[in-house]
């Protein structure tokens, strides 16, 4: 008679760094809602802080990346970090209420605890695009992961050339982040805001999006070579609004977009964030747009 | 690598020093509807329920590293938190006892991204550890085209595999466990006229093959033909069903259900396998379907195992099994999916 050994994965002696990875699968930091502020009808920001202070500390990730929230017995999904990277563990996330898990959060008050795994997935190079002019597009719910490479630019403000914002939505009542365009003006942002159906109040533009870009792009004849360009929004306006890019002169590798796909791990296993093959959670959802033309059905 | 040779009468044997541990095998499961033999991986109680000679499974032996059902953690609840409780689901070795080399083959590409570098899955990785797996020779089935895919002789990932020379079995020894194992059994080095006749075995089993996939250039062929028009018609005979998924020895995709008990003070997190066919595998919340037709479902199925995972890993994922075919309620089958798209190319020409 031979009896087998159990091998506990967690206790081989062999491989330190692994057996480090593999108890941290299915970790998570224990975090609370500090604070929450209605933006919309639909959308809050949430202020999240972990609550250890040393693991707070510690949580660092770079703009564009996300993480997996989780409320026990409730569900679990990827939400990009909207606040600025130098905050470390107190997170903003803005999430629109929209399935199971966003609308259990939208009545959960201040208090309420949740885990965190992350940061996943890739960031816009905020740091390569020093000495660069930026144009960030947003249209929509697309504004929330630009906060996050926004907010970052503005602690460095000497260090980047004009920076223009473009915003689109659906109607002046969805606008979001309404309190800070103000301070955003104020480091000398060049922030331009569309609607696609004004309203009685409604002092601005009315139209697509790409009727304004068409129009910075004219109005900014530097635009191209030393510009970078941030893209994210619904899956309509990238072709369009990168189309537009391109033939403003920016290189391909100088374009960026955020993606949104369905998640169920953010760690490069269950598969339903595959664009063709290639994970969404690993390799984004920050792409540069040579990689969106090279992946079949990106955009 | 090292080489025994046993008398057939001898396989009890080894199934009996084996035997205090859990062993799965291929057992008979009874009759399909035209009356032939339906075999299946399960746990085997007594020897006379192990079907060494069996052609092919129902289902791979997925199941028991990837349970379709799967409870990740469970959860405490608190008034004011609670605690995660994490337990991998792995608590006693296995004996898995005559593996093809195709589903041995499936657990070694399943290796590579399930416990890869980028974070390694604890789940699987338990169950994996505490395999000890006996492959055993097969005879090619119509539909087998492991052949083509690379994988119908296997190289690594098994403890011992047994080839059947007539009247006695020629052991590859690839561990230490099963050296000692094969060692308290009465055998001995295989003489010349076995290498000889384990040669003839392998190249008369080389011949029975009759299914194949020209698997040249494949992945730019599925990137150049990503329109083609024949995608639509298999998108058109595919019911969306996940059947191919589920019997699928590679098939790893997975979806996530959280749970609260009546009571609300527990939770869990169980983990289910899914499929790439199913139609809202790519829904995002507000309704979204990035791949809302059934063509694009199957297309994007295939783009994975033939051309993603050749991508990442230089080898497809597909282990050439055709368990997908033969349960199809639609009949489609990779080597006629394969070869129509090769075709259209040649259309275009």
């Amino acid at each position: 008679m031979h009896k087998l050994p159990f091998v506990d994965v967690l206790a081989e002696q062999r491989d330190h760094a692994r057996r480090q990875d593999l108890a941290s699968f299915e970790y998570t930091f224990q975090a609370e809602i500090t604070n929450v502020y209605p933006l919309t009808a639909t959308e809050k920001l949430y202020q999240l802080q972990i609550i250890d202070p040393e693991q707070r500390q510690r949580f660092s990730f770079q703009p564009g990346q996300f993480v997996m929230l989780e409320l026990p017995g409730i569900g679990e999904a990827p939400f990009s970090i909207s606040s600025s990277p130098v905050r470390h563990g107190d997170i903003e996330l803005c999430i629109r209420a929209v399935g199971n898990l966003t609308n259990f959060l939208a009545r959960a008050p201040r208090g309420t605890r949740l885990g965190i795994s992350g940061p996943f997935g890739t960031g816009f190079p905020v740091e390569k695009m020093q000495g660069h002019d930026i144009m960030l597009i947003a249209g929509g719910l697309g504004l929330v992961p630009l906060r996050a490479p926004i907010s970052a630019v503005l602690e460095n403000r000497s260090r980047y050339g004009n920076i223009d914002i473009i915003y689109g939505a659906r109607n002046p009542a969805e606008l979001l982040f309404t309190y800070q365009y103000d301070m955003w003006r104020q480091f000398d942002i060049d922030l331009s805001i569309i609607v696609d159906a004004g309203d009685a109040t409604w002092q601005g533009p009315v139209g697509r999006i790409t009727t304004i870009l068409e129009q910075r792009i004219a109005a900014a004849p530097n635009i191209g070579k030393n510009t970078y360009a941030i893209v994210c929004g619904p899956p309509v306006m990238f072709k369009f609004v990168c189309d537009m890019l391109i033939k403003a002169q920016l290189p391909m590798q100088q374009i960026f977009v955020s993606l949104e796909r369905r998640m169920h791990c953010g760690r490069g296993k269950c598969c339903r964030c595959n664009i063709g093959s290639t994970y969404t959670c690993l390799e984004g959802p920050v792409f540069d747009y040579w990689s969106v033309m090279n992946l079949k059905e990106a955009i | 690598m090292l080489f025994r040779v046993f008398a057939k009468d001898h396989l009890i044997n080894l199934y009996d020093i084996l035997a205090v541990n859990h062993i799965v095998g291929p057992m008979s499961k009874g009759f399909d509807r035209h009356g032939a033999p339906l075999y299946d991986f399960d746990f085997i109680y007594d020897f006379a329920e192990l079907q060494l000679h069996y052609p092919a499974t129902i289902h791979s032996l997925k199941r028991f590293v990837l349970p379709p059902r799967e409870t990740l953690c469970t959860f405490d609840l608190q008034k004011d938190g609670w605690q995660k409780h994490v337990d991998y689901n792995a608590y006693k070795p296995t004996v898995y006892f005559g593996l093809h080399a195709c589903d041995i083959n499936a657990l070694n590409k399943l290796d590579k991204v399930l416990t890869g570098n980028v974070y390694p899955d604890p789940y699987y990785a338990a169950k994996r550890k505490n395999m000890f797996i006996i492959g055993a020779g097969c005879t090619p089935q119509p539909f087998c085209f492991c052949k083509s895919m690379g994988t119908d002789s296997v190289l690594h990932g098994f403890d011992l595999f047994l080839t059947d020379l007539g009247d006695s079995y020629f052991a590859e020894i690839h561990s230490a466990r099963a050296f000692a194992f094969i060692s308290s059994l009465e055998c001995r080095e295989p003489r010349q006229s076995e290498h000889q006749r384990f040669m003839e075995v392998a190249q008369e089993r080389m011949n029975l093959f009759t299914c194949h996939v020209d698997t040249t250039d494949l992945t730019k062929i599925l990137d150049l033909e990503f329109q083609a028009e024949v995608w639509r018609e298999w998108g058109r005979k595919c019911l969306s069903c996940g059947t191919c998924a589920n019997v699928c020895p590679t098939c790893y995709c997975y979806g996530i259900e959280e749970n609260v008990d009546l009571g609300l003070q527990h939770a869990s997190k169980t983990r289910h396998l899914y499929s790439c066919n199913l139609i809202d595998f790519a829904q995002v919340a507000g309704g979204h379907n990035f791949r809302p037709e059934s063509h694009d479902r199957l297309k994007y199925r295939y783009y994975h195992k033939h051309r993603g995972f050749v991508e990442a890993f230089e080898e497809s994922l597909c282990v050439g099994c055709g368990r997908c075919g033969q349960s199809c309620l639609a009949n489609i089958t990779v080597p006629e999916v394969i070869a129509s798209v090769r075709g259209e190319g040649g259309d275009h020409a």
